[in-house]
């Protein structure tokens, strides 16, 4: 949690905050995932209303956030995600808006689309990684080819977050000028998605198979020459996002397993007070604050478009993505045979903070990339 | 704060100002550790005299240059800015030879405690001494039987008129054969229970009736002493806080270096050039030293040590607006210092892995940069005993911050002259 929240900030986490606990409490998430359903399509658009799909959109394209920090605001509400395990495209969608306003400056106008999507009336998601391939979005084997004035992609991708539901794909494709990003919508002829099992209880995922589809020129995002430029945005903002969705995560695990260290009694006193006991929980509470503290520097600098954020983001997610999954199976330990049920929440974080992790780049590939970036 | 104060901007460009205009030496050689150590780091380089007089030297500078204790208030010889302001200058004078010797603990424990603490005649004296660069501030607190039951401490003080005589034993004085005076800590009540019965008294460091011996340490360093007081006499005048109270004053004293220790002082001036070791060399710098830096496991640590640092800075930057907020309690502090022990130590693993086998031995000739890293490595747990050991720390998260219960103590309440000492 950013200690330096202005007050319009702590009144729209509070709307964010009743809006979830009304419409998706740990319960809801049981029943999604008991369902098979990934997120209720209305959910998705009542949260689009509240505002969490234009904090990254232009205000004239009707966007906009109320403490002009939009990117700050997002990261508010990834972090409430967080903390119940919430449904919804919150990543995915958000990702796909930060590619299109960032391709508007040198590539075809979108802002339709755009609009679809703050809305909430569409989904969009970004199909980046490839079958048997790690994080490494600027090297597709997906391929373009240019023919009378339109694109002809083929190729496979998964991986792909709310890949079934999605309507629109942000889909990187190699042509004869480099790599481009496409727009393809879902229902485009020659596209088959085919949803895949994934550890999150109620975050889905899916494997998209392109076989010749054709779109026109003007569904290129960006240019090939921008389209680097345009992936580091997403991919910043993608990692942020998740490390904010982890913080809160975890801090909520690490909440109710204080609370539990001090209503369970063991040998006539509560496990709160035993120093063995203490001694982990002062570790995790200490690993906690420098996940929000890294995450905040972070979320920060995306927010800013400091020159340093690639850097940033890379630090963030290679401290969170370590600590996290550490610190919730620390909670596991300490809630005994219970922390391994099936009945129990904490399951739900746990895979919520694994996805988080294992997803845009893993710790190791992120140390790995801040190596490079500071010129080692 | 008054509405007056220079604009952090307008600072800063008037410090830059006054370094190019030659207001301080410039650094000869960024990794050079003879020139800087950091804080709370040292090695034989800072035993000397020499290299303390040069510390005042450079004090002397900066407080006619006006820069000296820019947090500090001014009545005392500080320049009564912001820790905004002294961020400014920490930065455009990294490039510049600065007294960062003096930082821990004269100005950042020992001052800051005494600014809160002191009489006015105290603060005159020792504060603005140790701003203008006149006189050494150390501490003397630890003693041989104490470990981290500090408020357990054996030296005694009488009172005799307007005297105390002190007798006793102190130990893990840093730097004190440096110091002029010295804040110390002793009992002057034995009918009270342990924290009651303490009073903190200024010192003089060197006194016929204070016999000093040199600690070295097992990397060869000896920044710290042991004193052994035979009926020190000092003027009552030099208590600080009231008599038998020494634990609040203590108390305060141990904030300041749960702050300074952890990096998140307002006091200190400077900052070291970024050393992963004594050796002086960055962790990038032995990955290309002994060749592998091209390796993906190397990389990976190196990314990781960079990531962790970073975090580190992070940490404290956040710490410190939840404290000055008041959304955490003064003992977040101790979660600072409890990262500052971990980070830098997996660093140091880091480093004798990525050293390898190049960092036990070295050659007589050779410049024995890689085995300094095995000798730094010997010194790894220095990070998580010097300034109350972290298992304290752990203590005081769980216990202030997390507000778990407290650990059972056998002297709680006891008349200190009744508490058992050994078995």
């Amino acid at each position: 949690m950013d200690l330096e929240l202005s007050e319009d900030q702590k009144l729209f986490r509070n709307t964010t905050v009743k809006f979830l606990e009304n419409e998706a409490p740990i319960e809801k998430v049981r029943e999604l995932n008991k369902s098979g359903e990934g997120f209720p399509r209305d959910f998705w658009s009542q949260g689009a209303e509240l505002g969490w799909a234009a904090l990254l959109v232009p205000e004239d394209l009707g966007g906009g956030s109320i403490s002009g920090d939009g990117f700050k605001d997002l990261a508010i509400v990834a972090e409430e995600f967080g903390r119940l395990t919430s449904p919804g495209p919150i990543i995915a969608v958000n990702v796909v808006i930060a590619g299109l306003v960032e391709g508007a400056a040198s590539g075809p106008d979108h802002s339709s689309e755009i609009e679809g999507l703050m809305s909430g009336e569409s989904i969009g998601t970004w199909a980046a990684y490839e079958p048997n391939g790690h994080w490494d979005p600027l090297n597709p084997s997906t391929s373009a080819a240019a023919n009378a004035g339109n694109y002809v992609i083929t190729g496979v991708k998964d991986r792909i977050e709310v890949g079934a539901e999605a309507d629109v794909f942000l889909v990187s494709a190699k042509t004869d000028a480099g790599i481009a990003l496409f727009l393809v919508p879902a229902d485009a002829p020659g596209v088959t998605v085919e949803s895949v099992d994934s550890l999150d209880f109620v975050r889905r995922y899916a494997t998209a198979r392109f076989d010749g589809v054709t779109v026109p020129a003007e569904a290129m995002v960006g240019t090939e020459a921008s389209a680097a430029e345009i992936t580091e945005r997403m991919f910043q903002v993608a990692v942020a996002l998740q490390c904010a969705e982890t913080n809160g995560a975890i801090d909520r695990v690490f909440e109710f397993t204080v609370q539990w260290a001090f209503d369970r009694y063991s040998f006539g006193r509560p496990l709160a007070s035993y120093q063995a006991l203490k001694h982990r929980f002062s570790d995790m509470r200490t690993w906690l604050e420098c996940c929000m503290a890294t995450t905040d520097a972070a979320v920060q600098a995306v927010n800013d478009r400091d020159p340093e954020a690639g850097r940033l983001v890379s630090v963030a997610k290679a401290y969170v993505g370590t600590k996290a999954v550490q610190i919730v199976q620390d909670c596991v330990q300490m809630h005994g045979g219970l922390g391994v049920t099936w009945e129990h929440d904490i399951h739900l974080y746990l895979r919520r903070v694994m996805v988080d992790r294992q997803l845009y780049g893993t710790p190791t590939d992120h140390k790995r990339r801040i190596a490079d970036l500071i010129g080692l | 704060m008054s509405d007056q104060m220079e604009s952090v901007e307008s600072f800063r460009s008037r410090a830059q100002a006054w370094l190019e205009g030659g207001g301080l030496p410039a650094r000869k050689t960024s990794a050079d550790p003879r020139e800087a150590p950091a804080a709370g780091e040292s090695d034989h380089e800072t035993d000397g005299l020499a290299l303390w007089q040069r510390q005042r030297e450079l004090q002397k500078m900066l407080f006619a240059g006006g820069f000296a204790g820019i947090a500090f208030p001014s009545e005392y010889g500080g320049q009564g800015l912001s820790r905004a302001h002294q961020a400014a200058f920490d930065d455009v004078s990294e490039k510049y030879e600065m007294p960062l010797l003096l930082n821990v603990p004269s100005l950042a424990i020992c001052s800051a405690m005494l600014i809160d603490m002191g009489t006015e005649e105290q603060k005159q004296k020792y504060v603005r001494g140790a701003i203008s660069g006149e006189l050494i501030l150390c501490q003397f607190l630890s003693e041989p039987s104490g470990g981290s039951d500090l408020a357990g401490l054996l030296t005694r003080a009488s009172r005799d008129g307007d005297t105390y005589v002190i007798n006793g034993q102190k130990t893990w004085s840093t730097n004190a054969f440096a110091a002029d005076f010295a804040t110390c800590l002793v009992r002057t009540d034995w009918d009270a229970p342990k924290h009651r019965g303490l009073s903190m008294i200024i010192v003089p460091v060197h006194d016929p009736a204070t016999h000093m011996n040199r600690v070295q340490m097992v990397n060869g360093a000896m920044e710290f002493c042991e004193e052994f007081f035979t009926d020190l006499v000092v003027p009552a005048e030099n208590l600080v806080g009231t008599e038998n109270d020494g634990w609040t004053v203590g108390q305060r004293q141990l904030f300041y270096e749960r702050q300074a220790v952890g990096g998140g002082s307002p006091y200190t001036s400077g900052r070291s050039p970024d050393r992963g070791s004594r050796s002086g060399l960055t962790i990038e710098e032995v990955a290309r030293k002994v060749g592998k830096d091209k390796d993906p496991a190397t990389r990976e640590l190196v990314g990781w040590a960079h990531a962790q640092d970073t975090v580190n800075h992070q940490l404290i930057k956040r710490i410190t607006v939840g404290m000055t907020s008041g959304d955490y309690p003064a003992m977040a502090s101790s979660m600072m210092r409890l990262a500052h022990a971990e980070i830098p130590q997996q660093k140091q693993d880091m480093m004798l892995d990525i050293a390898g086998d190049q960092a036990v031995t070295s050659l007589p000739e050779g410049d024995g940069f890689l085995k300094s890293i095995g000798v730094s490595y010997l010194m790894r747990q220095g990070a998580s005993l010097g300034g109350g050991s972290s298992e304290m720390s752990r203590n005081m998260i769980s216990e202030r911050v997390l507000m778990m219960p407290r650990e059972y103590a056998a002297d709680r309440d006891v008349p200190f002259k009744d508490v058992r000492r050994g078995r």
